[in-house]
């Protein structure tokens, strides 16, 4: 499949001589959620405004549907829908107003059944005529995101979006973000919280210091770098790890109920079967077993912390 | 050429005029209504005739570039800082627009707001002195010319500017003088010798002699001067902006 947006040896160096990407290549396929996670500052919003064409990059080659977006800009900004970090609408205007306008500076004649249906999804319909500085913050986020929404694109950037944002809110924008990807729409989006990745992409890519420093299919990414840990609950609390099983490096934890071993699900032997015989040779009788997978989380941490 | 993206654009513009018509409009038409008082009547009687126009009547052409001049470059410049000091402008830059298609919309907006107030002057001013056009079809043009000119002017200090001081700036610290030395209230020729000299340097004399040539028919300059002169400023004007826009100048880091 040829992908969608297609990024090579991309650098930028702001005129303050900060080095905010280096050497980023990066492929995004189309119709799929590629989520893009990092730190504070890694590159994110920068990455997304060289490819919306807010900001120019140093060197490289972006394209957007094979369009390079230094030499064709009309022909890549035409697709593409953003939600931006900051919140910045004009606060004197109405919802309704401000979409519409949208919706014109991205070229297309109006259409006000789409409009309502966008609106309506977004649960701002009963807002259209209330202006901007009237809505609370959460509102105003859902305006961003109907004005991005209001040129139907086929690419849409997504970042941050559920930040300052409450808990329905959020489940609607999953919904809307999944009945986007069903209509066939490619959507790139950034976030800090783990669970929203997890939850919705297809692909995860880290970000830090301006490099890219993974991309992976999010269900081979947990299972290659996903460590296990199985805790297992006993009935008599011990105090010191028998001599036999030192080689199993057990955690003791919750008083000596638990012990916690961590394994690879990857590796051919995981060590369980013969940890379990050592414990019923030690007389150590079992309550209780359960496993748990790391999360994003966990190998986000382990990422960034390196 | 983004056909509907100009239309979204004039159309805001507009919209945010209509909002706030009140300041849009009372305040020129007021302020002028107060020189009227002031020049025309109060010091005006006073004065005799200049060239055989009543000096109240002299002073229309140059009362009205002086609001034109104002508005135009005022009206453009925030049109376009406002988005900037909001951060919508990231919303411009990321639209499949053309510098013509922005231009073309914002410019224009500004255009046909200063531009109306020009002509709602004009007929505030008829209204207390009767005033006879000689060349009126020039006149329509030259003040389009003028507020489309000016306008433009007034975009680049909005791109230019990095806070509400320097937006006002320009306007009052270089265009006040300019106008009120550029012959509103006389003409060139009533100065002494040394001071028509000093005159010839401020492009402002060629506005008001040739947008005073529609009026009466006399004039400092030649009209064609006056008409070379504001087409250039204008071809300037819309030549930094491309560049601008080009090389990201401020606008794009
Ligand atoms: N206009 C600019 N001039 C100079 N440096 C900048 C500019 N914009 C961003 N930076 C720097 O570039 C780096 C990357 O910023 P960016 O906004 O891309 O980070 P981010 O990953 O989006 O962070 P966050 O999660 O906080 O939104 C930061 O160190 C930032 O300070
Ligand atoms: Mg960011």
């Amino acid at each position: 499949m040829k992908p969608i947006i297609s990024i090579n040896s991309l650098y930028k160096t702001y005129k303050s001589g900060f080095k905010a990407l280096e050497n980023i290549s990066l492929d995004i396929n189309k119709g799929e959620i590629f989520a893009l996670l990092g730190p504070n500052g890694a590159g994110k919003t920068t990455l997304i405004s060289i490819i919306t064409g807010i900001t120019i990059p140093t060197s490289g080659l972006v394209k957007v549907n094979n369009f390079d977006v230094i030499k064709n800009p009309i022909n890549t900004k035409s697709v593409i829908g953003l939600v931006p970090q900051e919140v910045a609408i004009e606060p004197f205007e109405t919802v309704l107003s401000s979409v519409k306008f949208s919706r014109g500076l991205f070229g297309k004649p109006q259409n006000s059944d789409y409009l309502k249906k966008i609106l309506k999804q977004l649960s701002l319909w009963d807002k259209r005529n209330t202006k901007i500085i009237e809505l609370s913050g959460g509102m105003k986020r859902r305006v961003l995101i109907a004005k991005a929404l209001s040129h139907e694109p086929l690419v849409l950037f997504l970042d941050e979006p559920t930040a300052g944002v409450d808990v329905e809110l959020r489940k609607d924008m999953w919904g809307i973000i999944r009945s986007l990807k069903e209509n066939g729409v490619t959507i790139i989006l950034t976030t800090h919280y783990i669970e929203e990745a997890e939850d919705l992409a297809d692909r995860v890519g880290f970000i830090n210091n301006g490099k890219i420093s993974l991309i992976e299919n999010k269900k081979q990414l947990i299972e290659k770098m996903g460590k296990k840990t199985l805790s297992i609950h006993i009935n008599n609390s011990i105090k010191n790890i028998p001599n036999n099983l030192k080689k199993y490096k057990l955690e003791i934890s919750n008083n000596g109920a638990t012990l916690i071993y961590n394994y690879n699900i990857n590796h051919d032997k995981t060590g369980i079967t013969r940890l379990l015989n050592d414990l019923s040779n030690e007389n150590i009788i079992l309550k209780d077993i359960k496993t748990n997978q790391s999360s994003l989380e966990d190998i986000f941490v382990d990422i960034v912390g390196k | 050429m983004n056909f509907y993206a100009i239309k979204a654009i004039y159309l805001y513009e507009m919209s945010r005029t209509f909002r706030t018509i009140s300041q849009s409009l009372i305040a020129p038409v007021i302020s002028t209504i107060l020189y009227f008082v002031v020049f025309g009547t109060a010091i005006g009687s006073k004065i005799e005739n200049i060239e055989g126009i009543s000096y109240g009547v002299f002073i229309v052409p140059g009362l009205v570039m002086l609001s034109v001049l104002m508005q135009s470059i005022t009206n453009a410049a925030f049109a376009i800082y406002f988005p900037k000091f909001v951060g919508t402008i990231n919303e411009l830059l990321s639209a499949p627009v053309n510098t013509s298609d922005i231009i073309l919309g914002y410019i224009g907006a500004a255009t046909t707001k200063s531009f109306s107030i020009g002509v709602i002057i004009l007929i505030t001013a008829h209204i207390i002195v009767p005033i006879n056009i000689v060349h009126p079809i020039y006149m329509i043009l030259f003040l389009l010319l003028t507020c489309f000119a000016f306008s433009s002017f007034g975009f680049i200090i909005g791109l230019w500017a990095k806070n509400f001081e320097q937006l006002n700036l320009i306007p009052m610290l270089i265009i006040t003088p300019l106008v009120f030395l550029g012959g509103s209230f006389y003409s060139i020729s009533m100065l002494p010798a040394f001071w028509q000299k000093i005159s010839m340097f401020n492009p402002v004399v060629y506005l008001i002699s040739g947008f005073r040539w529609t009026f009466f028919n006399f004039s400092d300059f030649s009209f064609s001067i006056s008409l070379f002169a504001i087409i250039s400023f204008a071809i300037l004007c819309n030549i930094i902006i491309f560049r601008m826009f080009k090389t990201g100048y401020k606008i794009r880091t």
